[in-house]
C-alpha cells in the first residue's frame, strides 16, 4: 500500500494504492497536511487503485476535508469502484464529498 | 444442523499493521469458497478489519504482550468469524449512535460498529475470561 502525490494543474492529486485503513491512515493524513501547510488548497484523492477502506480511513477523509475547507480549499474524490461507492452510500459520506467518476472529471473546473 | 469446519485459526500480535495481511489471507480463502465478489471485496474485509482493529486497540490496548485470535468457521449456510481479545473490550450494545445523522456525519470516529452491523448478517459479543466478537455472514 502506498500514497503517491503529484501536482496536476493547481491540484494535488493523491493516488491510493492498496487499502486505506487504520494501519496507514496517518501516513495519508500527514502527507496531505504537509501540502496544505505548504500552501496547496485543491486536493483530489483518486481511488482507482484502492482495495477497501475501513472506518478509520473514512474518518481521515472526513477530517482532511474539514481541515482543507477551514483553509479555504477543497477535497474531491474520484474513481470509486462499486464497493467503495456502496461504502460511501452506507455511511452517507457520498453527501459530504464531491465524488467524480474519473480523475479528469474531478479536475474539471477545479 | 449444517456441518461446519474450522477454515482458519490464527493468533496475531496486538499491532494494527497485522490487520491487512490477515484480512488478505481470509479474503483469499473466501474467494475459494465461491462467495460473491462483493462479500469478498467489501463485506468481509471491511467488517473483519473493524473487528480486528477494535480487538487490538480497544480490547488489548495495543499491548504487544497480548494477542488477538481469529477463528473462521465455514458451513454450507454461513461463515462465522470469532475475534477474541485478551482485554475487557468495550460494551458493543452501548454503541447505538448513527454516524449518518447531520450531527455525526463530520465526526472522524464512530463508524466501525455501524459498518460491522451493516455488512454482516449478525454481530454478537460474548464476555467471559476474554472478549469475543462473532461476525456471521450468510452464504
Amino acid at each position: 500500500m502506498s500514497f503517491t502525490l503529484k501536482k496536476i494543474g493547481d491540484a494535488v492529486v493523491v493516488d491510493v494504492e492498496g487499502q486505506l485503513i487504520v494501519g496507514n491512515r496517518q501516513e495519508l493524513k500527514q502527507k496531505v497536511l504537509d501540502e496544505l501547510e505548504k500552501g496547496e488548497r485543491k486536493f483530489l484523492i483518486d481511488f482507482a487503485q484502492t482495495g477497501y477502506i475501513d472506518s478509520s480511513g473514512l474518518g481521515v477523509l472526513v477530517s482532511l476535508s474539514k481541515k482543507i475547507r477551514e483553509h479555504g480549499g477543497e477535497l474531491r474524490l474520484a474513481d470509486l469502484n462499486d464497493d467503495l461507492q456502496t461504502l460511501f452510500e452506507l455511511t452517507k459520506l457520498d453527501t459530504l464529498f464531491q465524488i467524480s467518476e474519473t480523475r479528469e472529471r474531478a479536475l474539471e473546473g477545479f | 444442523m449444517t456441518p461446519s469446519y474450522v477454515a482458519l485459526d490464527v493468533e496475531i500480535p496486538s499491532d494494527v499493521k497485522q490487520i491487512e495481511p490477515i484480512v488478505s489471507l481470509v479474503t483469499e480463502h473466501c474467494r475459494k469458497l465461491h462467495l460473491s465478489r462483493r462479500q469478498c471485496s467489501l463485506n468481509i474485509p471491511v467488517a473483519l478489519s473493524e473487528a480486528l482493529s477494535n480487538a487490538i486497540i480497544c480490547g488489548n490496548r495495543e499491548d504487544p504482550q497480548k494477542h488477538v485470535r481469529l477463528r473462521a468457521t465455514v458451513s454450507d449456510t454461513a461463515l462465522v468469524f470469532d475475534i477474541v481479545d485478551e482485554g475487557r473490550g468495550f460494551e458493543m450494545s452501548d454503541v447505538s449512535n448513527d454516524p449518518t445523522t447531520e450531527e455525526s456525519i463530520e465526526a472522524e470516529d464512530g463508524r466501525g460498529v455501524f459498518l460491522m452491523r451493516k455488512l454482516m448478517d449478525r454481530v454478537e459479543q460474548f464476555k467471559g475470561p476474554n472478549n469475543v466478537v462473532r461476525l456471521t455472514l450468510n452464504r
